[in-house]
This record gives structure tokens, C-alpha cells and sequence, in this order.
């Protein structure tokens, strides 16, 4: 690491909790630190040693393969000593309460612990309590700050802004945190966020939230730069919000039709993992239009950015000595 | 506004002349005529006369009779498919035809249930291919009628169907109703009730009160009915659907369609002709063909409704009208089935009202054929030239003793058997084509 690395500080908190709470400058400097991460991972040689000494636990109480990967390779690359801890094999199946997990893994002196938790404000709880950082990895359907920060940076990346773009975030609103933390992030970068959803997926008072909603795809599609589908988790599918998934495809699904609705340079998305022919038709994920893979590159550069900012917090407090 | 599909217009140039025509949605209520051509109207009014229409194919001289919209009957059981010894969509049809009603809209509570949109498709077709009016279904809310999950509504709404009930049954949860009216609302689909408090009223044949303490019978609190109905206008108030209680039956119901209404909630409201006529003392000695859901109730309430109507506070008018054979009727009062058909007496048992002075003539025709097809999103409803010539004419004053064995429904169960009634329909036509005249 070098020196000016060490004393700039990009991020003013010790946590990520969400992006709420982060400035523009601060999500700005976010995005360029993990741009040269990019670079870094498309290298043969992808080891740093900028956490070297570092312990960084990945507490995960839903399952996951991606995210939790993502911040595993992320962490190893920047050389800390990563360790995973899933519910099935820890204490919590036994009865153990949360802050009961967070205090005997605090005893243990991790520098970086990153959480997925079922119930929105976990991660907030946890944060109280640990003297380490603290990284949310998605917390019911509250936010997944790191899903936002990938997503913006891979629009940034193709259309060189974020700034006036239209972005139509299509599916199951209301259970989804990957769209909470989209709506605040991109219009915090000066994006036009619009919500695209049935009435039953859409959160109470959505208009407070974006300026425009639409129940009907095609008019919610209409002139969108980006179109950001959701996952529907297949608890909701079967007549609960919506009546099937044939009908959810026929009026909420991606298909060919609907897309020519958007720009011709659209960029088509998904935060993963997807159901083929309900949210998305296979030909639209798999083609020109789709970064669904890069998000998932991006992924793994932002989640070093972060873990990389959030250490230097450390030291500048002294927390890591 | 969607045509009803199913029936080809009768290509011909057809003249009524020498009618008191009341169109209510057109403005209409005097001397004149309707001319027609392709199964549309083409002019209606005072300058159509003998005079004026010529060239026509055929002229009719309705000989003063009233002319009017035909009917739109929102709530029509037939036992297509599952039970066509009680009724098909055909013979329900003729009945409808004889009762001056130009389209049925038939419920989903069929064996199996239509809550699939090809089953929409086969109902469409059967009525194209069997049926003298038009027929349109309404749609399951949920799946099988069960109130679990809801059915595939936009589809539905592709298919066909006009609307959405689970038909005699309640949708009892109050979280499946609500994703259901959120969803319908995107689809702008009315979602249609049927306002009873299952759990409260269950076990309960007759109306709860004097009646029922005096024949033994156990009852169903006019309570069951007003709960539901304000929880549905509660969830209307959280997902602002468009919502129709498909029938209401006690003064209660009357001040919480009021309030809704004076609130500016999308609420609507119909009533059948039976609780606007008869009332729970018609059951006497334990007559089956009185036992109707939601019950007949008190004289009280009964005169309030009529009342409801003229005022406006109803909205629809409907026949209610459910076959049942004497294996399902013929039977102790507790365990007969509800329901007693009414295609063919709807009209007449409206006009008694208007003899009787309660509701004005305007008001029944506006129940009966405007505010149906406007809250249906259908054509028709009016005698406006461009509308499909779908009307009725009826002799006011002629009057007609109900005989069982003469109605055209395959099942007899009528609350107005040997009923002598004042004014009749003698002449229907659907999509310009006479498909009743009366002799």
C-alpha cells in the first residue's frame, strides 16, 4: 500500500450500513477506487496486500452463493484473512441470539464483519455492538448497499453517467432491498428513478419515494436508459401478489416486446439470481443489451473498494493496531 | 367499451316506430322510434316515424309500448358447465330473452369453476353457439372459489371475462382480498362481492330476528352482511379498486354504500329484484323457493332498499337468478339450497315498484340496463345512435299470471309462482335480430 492510499480517507463512517447515508463524494470516490480494482482483477497476478493482517468475517444468516463469494474473493485479493460463517453450521441454529453471535465473534477481534440477515436492521443492531466495521450485505428488505454501489458502477462504466439517465426498476418492489438501496442511490447521483410494478409488489406511498411509478410495463419502459429487473422470490409467485408466473411473465416479464419500449441502447440488468421466462425471457438475459454478467465482475471490484475503505477507517482510528 | 362477442348483427334496416321510448343514459323519455341496420341503431327519437323510415326493410308499430334499453343483468347462475340438467346457457338464454334481458352476465361458480382463462374462451364460444342474447362472464377472484390465491386476472380480462367475484361465496381473508383488488385495480377489472361474514352467518338459513325465533330456524344477523361490506370499503379505501357489492339486502348496508359514496370511494352496490319485493314472511310454511342468499329479510328493510334505489344509493338491479331442481329444493327449508331463478320475472317485479309508486320508471331502467354496462365497461345501455341494437318493449298495463310450466328456464323455482303481474316485456332484440315476441 502506498502512502497516499493510507491517508486518504474516502469514507467519513466506520460502517456501510446502507447507502443512505453516504454523500455524493463519497459514493464517487467509492466508484473510482473500484474502477482500478477492475483493472486489477482482469490481471494475472490479482493479490494485494492492503488487508494483510486484516480478519474479516462474513456472517451470513441467509443463504447466498454470489454475495457471499463475491465478498470472500473480494477480501482474499486485497489479502485478508477471510472467514465464513453461515447459519447452518453456527451457534444461532442452537438458540443463540443474534447480539449473543456478535459479541463472541467481537471477543475473536475481526476488523471487517460483513452481514446478510433476514430481518431489515440487523445489521444496524450488530453495528452497536462490535467495535469492528461493519458491512451490510443485505438485511431483510432494508438495503444492500454494495448491490447499489455495482449496479451504479456498471452503468457508469457503459454510459459514462449516471446523472439524467432514466432508470426503470421493474418486479417485486415491495420485497426487495436491492431496489431500496437503487432508488436512493441512483437518485442521489442525479438519475431519474422510475418503479415499474403491480400494485400488489409495490411498497405503500411509493410516489414518495421516486416521482414516477407505473403499474403497466410498456408505459414504464418508455425512452428508459436502463431497465433494472427484480428477482421474485418464488414464496410470492403462486397467487399470494401475484396469480402466476405465466401471467407475472405475459405482464411484467422482459420479453423482446416489451424492451423495443426502451431505448435502443438500453442496458438490460439483474441483480441475480434469475427465473428464465417469469422476470426475464432468456433471449433478453443472454443478449446485447444484457450487463447482467459484468454486474457480477463489478461486484467482486466495489466490494474490494469498500472493504478497502473501510479499513483505512480503521487505522486512522487506531481501531486495527 | 368492449363489445359482448357471441352474435353476428342482423344485417337488416328495421323500423319501431310509434314507441314511448325511455333511454335514461340518452335522455330519451317520449314518443318516437329506434331505426337499425347491421345490428346497430342508426337513429332514435321524435323525428323517427312512420314518415321517416320508409325505405326501411320492416317497420313494427310498437302501438305506444315502452321502448327501452335492453337489460344488463349482472348476477346470473346457469348450470354451464357442470350442471346443464338445471339450466344451460342456452335455455337461460330464452329466459332471458322472454324477461326483455339483452345480456347475462353469468358467475364463475360453475363445475369447474371459471377461474382460467380457457375456460372464459369455452364459455364465449358456447354462448356464441348457443345462446339468443349476449353472454358475459365474470371471472374468480381466487382460484376454485377457495379465497386462497388469487386467479390469473389480466389474463382473465383478455380472455373476456367483465369482472371478477367469486360468486355466492365471500372472499373471507382480508389480506387475499386485498392483493386481489391491488392487483385488479391495475386492470382496472371491477371486483365483485358477495358481502356476508361466512363464519358469522354460517349455519343460518333465514333472516335472524322474530321470524326465525318463531319457526325454529336458525338465523343470519343482518350484522353478517354490514361487517363485511365495511371491511371491504376499507380495503377500497387502501387499494382504491373499483368494488360492487353484488347484492345488500338491509337498511344498514344502505348508510355504508352512503358514507363510501359521500367519501368519493369507487363503490358500487346492486340489489335483486327479490329483496325489493318480497320479504322474509313470503317464507310462511317453510317455502324453499324463498330461501335466497343473502336472505330475505325484514318488510322494513325491503321498503328501504326501494327506497335506496329511487334515491340512487343502488346502483344495479339483478335477477339473482340460480336454477335448482327439485333435488336441491324439495327438501327440509334447512337443508334446501338457496336461490330462485328470475330472468324471465325481473322486468315485471321492477315494474311493480313503479306501480306502487316506490321507484320511479327511469330510475329501474337506469339500474337494470345504463349503470351495469357502464360499471361493466361494456356497449350498449342506451338507445344512442352507434349502440348495438340491443332493446326491449313492454306493454306497462297488460297483465300476466307466472305458470311455472310457461317460463323458459329449465328449472322452476320461482318466488313468483302464480303471481299476477301488471305490465310485461312482449318483444326483445339483441344485435338487431327479435329473439322474443310475446303471444
Amino acid at each position: 500500500m502506498t502512502e497516499t492510499e493510507k491517508s486518504s480517507r474516502i469514507l467519513t463512517g466506520r460502517h456501510l450500513l446502507g447507502v443512505a447515508g453516504l454523500s455524493v463524494p463519497e459514493v464517487t470516490a467509492l466508484l473510482d477506487l473500484a474502477e482500478n480494482y477492475v483493472g486489477l482483477n482482469r490481471r494475472a497476478d490479482k493479490k494485494l496486500s492492503v488487508l494483510r493482517g486484516r480478519t474479516q468475517i462474513n456472517l451470513f444468516f441467509e443463504p447466498s452463493t454470489r454475495t457471499q463469494s463475491s465478498f470472500e474473493l473480494a477480501g482474499k485479493r486485497l489479502g485478508a484473512d477471510v472467514m465464513n460463517m453461515s447459519v447452518k453450521s453456527s451457534s444461532v441454529s442452537k438458540g443463540e441470539t443474534l447480539l449473543d453471535t456478535a459479541m463472541t465473534l467481537n471477543a475473536m477481534h475481526p476488523d471487517l464483519l460483513v452481514i446478510r440477515h433476514q430481518h431489515s436492521g440487523a445489521a444496524e443492531l450488530l453495528a452497536q455492538k462490535v467495535s469492528c466495521a461493519v458491512i451490510n450485505a443485505g438485511d431483510g428488505r432494508h438495503e444492500h448497499p454494495t448491490q447499489a454501489l455495482l449496479d451504479a458502477l456498471t452503468i457508469r462504466r457503459r454510459k459514462g453517467r449516471l446523472e439524467n439517465l432514466i432508470i426503470a426498476i421493474c418486479g417485486d418492489i415491495l420485497h426487495s432491498r436491492v431496489a431500496r438501496s437503487n432508488i436512493i442511490l441512483l437518485q442521489k447521483m442525479g438519475a431519474h428513478v422510475r418503479l415499474v410494478a403491480p400494485s400488489s409488489l409495490m411498497p405503500p406511498d411509493a410516489a414518495r419515494l421516486v416521482p414516477e411509478v407505473f403499474t403497466d410495463m410498456h408505459e414504464g419502459l418508455r425512452d428508459a436508459d436502463v431497465v433494472m429487473m427484480l428477482r421474485l422470490q418464488m414464496e410470492r409467485m403462486n397467487g399470494a401478489f401475484i396469480p402466476s408466473t405465466r401471467e407475472y411473465y405475459r405482464f411484467y416479464g422482459l420479453d423482446e416486446e416489451k424492451l423495443r419500449l426502451a431505448r435502443p441502447d438500453a442496458l438490460v440488468m439483474h441483480p441475480g439470481p434469475m427465473n428464465r421466462g417469469v422476470e426475464i425471457a432468456s433471449s433478453i438475459a443472454d443478449g446485447p443489451q444484457s450487463v447482467i454478467r459484468e454486474q457480477v465482475e463489478m461486484g467482486v471490484a466495489v466490494r474490494m473498494a469498500v472493504l478497502d475503505a473501510l479499513a483505512r477507517n480503521l487505522e486512522t482510528e487506531g481501531g486495527g493496531a | 367499451m368492449s363489445p359482448v362477442t357471441g352474435l353476428a348483427g342482423d344485417p337488416r334496416r328495421r323500423a319501431f316506430i310509434n314507441a314511448r321510448l325511455l333511454d335514461p343514459a340518452a335522455g330519451l323519455d317520449g314518443l318516437g322510434g329506434v331505426l337499425i341496420e347491421s345490428g346497430r341503431i342508426i337513429a332514435s327519437g321524435p323525428e323517427v316515424t312512420e314518415g321517416s323510415t320508409r325505405g326501411a326493410d320492416e317497420v313494427i308499430d310498437c302501438g305506444g309500448h315502452l321502448l327501452f334499453p335492453g337489460i344488463v343483468d349482472m348476477r346470473v347462475f346457469t348450470g354451464e358447465p357442470g350442471n346443464e340438467y338445471r339450466e344451460t346457457l342456452k335455455s337461460a338464454s330464452r329466459a332471458a330473452a322472454a324477461g326483455g334481458v339483452t345480456t347475462m352476465i353469468v358467475m364463475p361458480d360453475t363445475d369447474p369453476v371459471v377461474d382460467e382463462p380457457a375456460l372464459v374462451d369455452f364459455l364465449l364460444r358456447r354462448a356464441r353457439d348457443t345462446a339468443i342474447v349476449r353472454i358475459a362472464p365474470m371471472a374468480a377472484i381466487t382460484r376454485g372459489l377457495r379465497g386462497e390465491h388469487m386467479s390469473e386476472i389480466g389474463m382473465l380480462q383478455e380472455a373476456g371475462a367483465v369482472a371478477l367475484t367469486d360468486g355466492r361465496r365471500s372472499v373471507t381473508s382480508s389480506r387475499v382480498l386485498r392483493r386481489a383488488m391491488a392487483y385488479a385495480r391495475d386492470f382496472d377489472m371491477l371486483v365483485v362481492q358477495h358481502v356476508e361474514d361466512t363464519d358469522l352467518a354460517c349455519g343460518g338459513v333465514m333472516n335472524e330476528g322474530e321470524l326465525s325465533a318463531r319457526l325454529g330456524l336458525p338465523g343470519i344477523p343482518r350484522q353478517a352482511e354490514v361487517i363485511t361490506l365495511e371491511r371491504d370499503i376499507r380495503l377500497v379505501e387502501l387499494t382504491r379498486a373499483r368494488y360492487h357489492a353484488a347484492q345488500i339486502s338491509c337498511a344498514e348496508s344502505l348508510e355504508v354504500i352512503r358514507r363510501a359514496k359521500e367519501a368519493g370511494l369507487p363503490v358500487t352496490c346492486g340489489v335483486s329484484i327479490n329483496h325489493l319485493t318480497l320479504n322474509e314472511n313470503d317464507i310462511g310454511a317453510y317455502r324453499t323457493f324463498f330461501k335466497v342468499s343473502p336472505p330475505l329479510r325484514r318488510e322494513e328493510d325491503r321498503a328501504a332498499l326501494a327506497a335506496g334505489l329511487a334515491e340512487g344509493l343502488i346502483d344495479v338491479v339483478v335477477s339473482s337468478h340460480d336454477p335448482q331442481s327439485a333435488d336441491t329444493k324439495r327438501l327440509p327449508f334447512a337443508e334446501a339450497e338457496a336461490g330462485a331463478i328470475g330472468l324471465e320475472t325481473l322486468f315485471s317485479a321492477a315494474l311493480s315498484l313503479h306501480h306502487s309508486g316506490e321507484v320511479p320508471l327511469e330510475r329501474l331502467i337506469a339500474a337494470l340496463s345504463v349503470t351495469p354496462t357502464r360499471l361493466l365497461g361494456l356497449e350498449g345501455g342506451s338507445l344512442a345512435p352507434g349502440q348495438p341494437a340491443d332493446f326491449a318493449i313492454a306493454d306497462p298495463e297488460t297483465s300476466w299470471t307466472v305458470k311455472p310450466e310457461n317460463l323458459h328456464s329449465l328449472s322452476k323455482n320461482t318466488c313468483f309462482e302464480d303471481r299476477v303481474f301488471e305490465g310485461r316485456v312482449v318483444h326483445t332484440v339483441v344485435a338487431g335480430r327479435s329473439v322474443f315476441t310475446y303471444d
